[in-house]
């Protein structure tokens, strides 16, 4: 049977095809019927936050720290709770990680303040002792892309429904609403209100003088953020 | 019917063959680059720290791998289609003009892409995903590549002489078809440029997928890259240069038949060992867990074929380094599949996951039996496209000694990091606290992060050597007859 088939270029194909591909049918569409939901508290990306999230993909900090939570006491003792499935719902794109050069940062907004990592994305090792994680300096200098972050807010509120602007439960009880501008200026003047709280924490008078002047650098971006991990 | 023998037409080959030793080099100079910046940061600003934008850990690190996947191992796998697909087909690229033309299209077309993705990735520009970092520009010309690749296989096998495919045809044939699937589903994003109505960065989509099922469809895909890239079409190598340069019948059919149709259904199954402990449904990490050890089977099975191949003849491992060069990489994907395994049992797994026994494991298989396959076809390849001798045997040999241990230290120093740094991650004191701090796991790997880096290098000179002794062969070897070019490859002292 098989000599016939390997005289048989086409069948030959279509059988490795569908050998190849039924995994993936059983495995990949019972999950997708029932996509993750938000667990309570979880909240889209603000423009700010959204931003300072490209500023990560764009340094693929995700090759070096994870964004996944196991659920041994060691991690949780380390990291805090461990990661819930909801609480993933906006990540486009997930950013777990392969790899833990450096330590998880899935809620890294629990315990580390703007100021840290105002001076450890400056000079790490001045921090932390020791550490071999590069220092990011061109970070404040470069400016945040507000305009493609706030594209992906629009997109992904269009496309995938994204509750921008709707009020979303928290987990003390009340509910927040994350703003989607109307417009573009719109987004800006928002994404400088937050920077300009960002800023306040920090103590780099260059960034302190670019965000006055309506300019926001990549560091503020990526702060906030870090900041919202939690 | 004529008894000339065929004049097979290796101008393509060729050209995938030369970017296969450049972009080897570069991705592995940039490896090199990573393991030292990892051993010691201060590389991270060697160029000067106004370019280290481009020049840091983070940064390098996609341009590494994209570089060592899509650039070495892919030109090689083509490098060898457009050499072994015309020979066991027993067709021409000559006999076709339509063939020929599509044939140089794919190549020049890569050769764009793989400039557009420099480009790109040292922009920034990038999904984040690993193994999938190009944006919809890029993925949407890596599509037209492919297709123009498939048009060159059905093409060559629909005007082929040889009625039966041989089994490396049947592996090129799963690439293709495994890749353009895995890359399609993964690749699914939505250009915000459109969606927004021209705002933003023009280049930027977002993921169709969100958290869990992103992750999900992202190392389905991520596992079978592995497949489909760095095993089943090296399988394809081996099939055909092992028996070629021994002179050898390959072992068993049947065994062949059994491994190829295994290892199509097992692969898929087993992506979930990249999720285990993760967020996704526990069937699926317990599916991924049990079809990954199943795996051994299928992959010792093609492994002992090839070995078995040898039964009688091992006198020529001794004799010839090329054969040297197959042996080991088909010892290294018995013991990187036997590894693997043992990664995907849960609770080695829990300890294994995010630390360098992962990276270990990823070199002794790309180092040990990709690279060693792609290096061994390419010298098997040489004297028959160029029509001279291989310039120097001894060279050949002093390379296959040098990698061999720069491999060894590589993984062996990977080996001892990951297991030292998984057990201090857990440890806890007599109070039931945590027993480290972070930064403790990380300055206690420097000496491996050190040694690593040295075995890097030593893999590294192995392939200048091998470009080396390439070039030399193509313009210095002695000339050969095609008698000389049965089996056993000819080689000058
Ligand atoms: C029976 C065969 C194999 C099995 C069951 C297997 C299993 C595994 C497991 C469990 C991981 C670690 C997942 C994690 O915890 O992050 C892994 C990672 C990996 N393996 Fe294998 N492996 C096999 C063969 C191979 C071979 C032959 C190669 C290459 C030549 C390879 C390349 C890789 C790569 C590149 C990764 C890293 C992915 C990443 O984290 O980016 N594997 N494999
Ligand atoms: C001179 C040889 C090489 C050196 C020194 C080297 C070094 C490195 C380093 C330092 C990393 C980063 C590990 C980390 O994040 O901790 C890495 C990752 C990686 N390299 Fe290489 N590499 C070499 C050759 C290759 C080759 C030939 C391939 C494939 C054909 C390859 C495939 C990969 C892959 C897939 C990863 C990602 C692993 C993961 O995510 O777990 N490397 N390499």
């Amino acid at each position: 049977m098989f000599h016939w088939l390997e005289k048989r270029p086409f069948l030959f194909a279509v059988g490795v095809f569908v050998t190849i591909a039924f995994a993936g049918l059983i495995e990949i569409l019972p999950d997708f019927a029932k996509a993750s939901r938000p667990v309570i508290g979880t909240k889209p990306y603000s423009v700010l936050e959204l931003a300072g999230r490209h500023v990560y993909i764009k340094n693929s900090c995700n090759a070096c720290h994870s964004q996944l939570i196991r659920p041994f006491k060691a991690e949780t003792d380390r990291y805090g709770h461990y990661s819930l499935s909801g609480e993933y719902a906006y990540d486009r794109p997930f950013l777990w990680g392969s790899k833990r050069t450096g330590p998880d940062l899935m809620r890294v907004g629990n315990y580390r303040t703007t100021d840290w990592h105002e001076h450890h994305m400056k000079n790490p090792a001045s921090v932390v002792p020791g550490s071999i994680m590069p220092g990011y300096p061109w970070m404040f200098t470069n400016a945040a892309d507000i305009d493609t972050a706030y594209a992906e807010m629009l997109t992904v509120k269009n496309v995938f429904n994204v509750p921008y602007n709707k009020p979303i439960p928290t987990k003390d009880g009340g509910t927040v609403t994350v703003k989607l501008p109307d417009t573009l200026d719109g987004a800006k003047a928002e994404a400088l209100k937050e920077a300009k709280a960002v800023a306040a924490d920090m103590k780099s008078k260059e960034v302190k003088d670019m965000v006055a002047r309506g300019e926001i650098p990549e560091i503020v971006a990526l702060i906030a953020y870090l900041n919202s991990l939690k | 019917m004529e008894n000339r023998p065929l004049e097979y037409d290796y101008t393509v080959a060729k050209m995938f063959m030369f970017m296969a030793i450049v972009l080897g080099i570069v991705g592995m100079t940039i490896g090199v680059v990573l393991a030292l910046e990892l051993a010691f940061p201060g590389v991270n600003t060697i160029l000067g720290s106004g370019v280290a934008e481009f020049t840091n850990f983070s940064r390098l690190r996609p341009l590494h791998t994209d570089a060592v996947a899509y650039g070495f191992t892919l030109s090689g796998i083509w490098a060898t289609w457009y050499y072994v697909g015309q020979r066991v087909l027993k067709v021409s690229l000559k006999e076709s003009s339509f063939l020929m033309a599509v044939a140089k299209l794919h190549f020049w077309l890569y050769v764009l892409v793989v400039a557009a993705v420099v480009v790109s990735l040292f922009a920034g520009i990038t999904t984040s995903k690993e193994y999938a970092e190009f944006e919809w520009p890029i993925d949407i010309a890596v599509v037209v590549v492919w297709v123009l690749w498939g048009v060159s296989i059905f093409g060559l096998i629909g005007i082929r002489r040889e009625k039966a495919l041989y089994i490396s045809v049947w592996y090129y044939i799963a690439t293709f078809l495994g890749v353009a699937m895995l890359y399609l589903f993964n690749n699914m994003e939505v250009p915000t440029y459109f969606v927004s109505g021209g705002i933003g960065a023009w280049y930027h989509s977002v993921s169709m997928y969100a958290g869990t099922n992103d992750a999900l469809v992202q190392w389905w895909f991520g596992h079978n890259a592995v497949a489909f890239v760095f095993t089943v079409p090296i399988i394809a190598m081996i099939y055909y240069f092992l028996p070629k340069e021994s002179g050898q019948a390959v072992y068993s059919y049947k065994l062949s038949l059994l491994a190829f149709w295994g290892l199509m259904f097992v692969y898929l199954w087993a992506g979930g060992h990249h999720l285990l402990y993760s967020t996704v449904p526990d069937w699926m990490q317990t599916m991924g867990s049990i079809f990954s050890v199943i795996l051994i089977l299928p992959s010792w099975g093609s492994a002992i074929n090839m070995l078995l191949t040898m039964k009688g003849e091992w006198q020529q491992v001794a004799n010839s380094p090329l054969i040297k060069f197959m042996v080991l990489a088909s010892t290294f994907y018995m013991f990187s599949t036997l590894e693997g395994p043992i990664q995907a049992i849960k609770s080695v797994n829990a300890i294994a996951h995010f630390t360098d026994w992962i990276v270990g494991h990823v070199h002794d298989g790309v180092l040990g039996w990709v690279a060693f396959m792609v290096i061994a076809a390419l010298y098997h390849m040489a004297p028959r496209v160029f029509k001279r001798e291989i310039y120097s045997k001894s060279l050949m040999n002093a390379q296959f000694w040098i990698q061999t241990l720069g491999v060894v230290l590589y993984f062996s120093s990977m080996w001892i990091a990951g297991i030292t740094q998984g057990m201090m991650w857990r440890a806890h004191d007599e109070f039931g606290n945590l027993a480290y701090s972070f930064i403790d796991t990380v300055t206690v790997l420097h000496p491996y992060y050190t040694i690593r880096a040295v075995g890097g290098l030593l893999y590294l000179v192995g392939m200048f050597m091998w470009a080396y002794n390439m070039y030399k062969t193509a313009t210095a070897g002695r000339a050969v007859e095609e008698a000389e070019l049965k089996n056993a490859s000819p080689m000058g002292a």
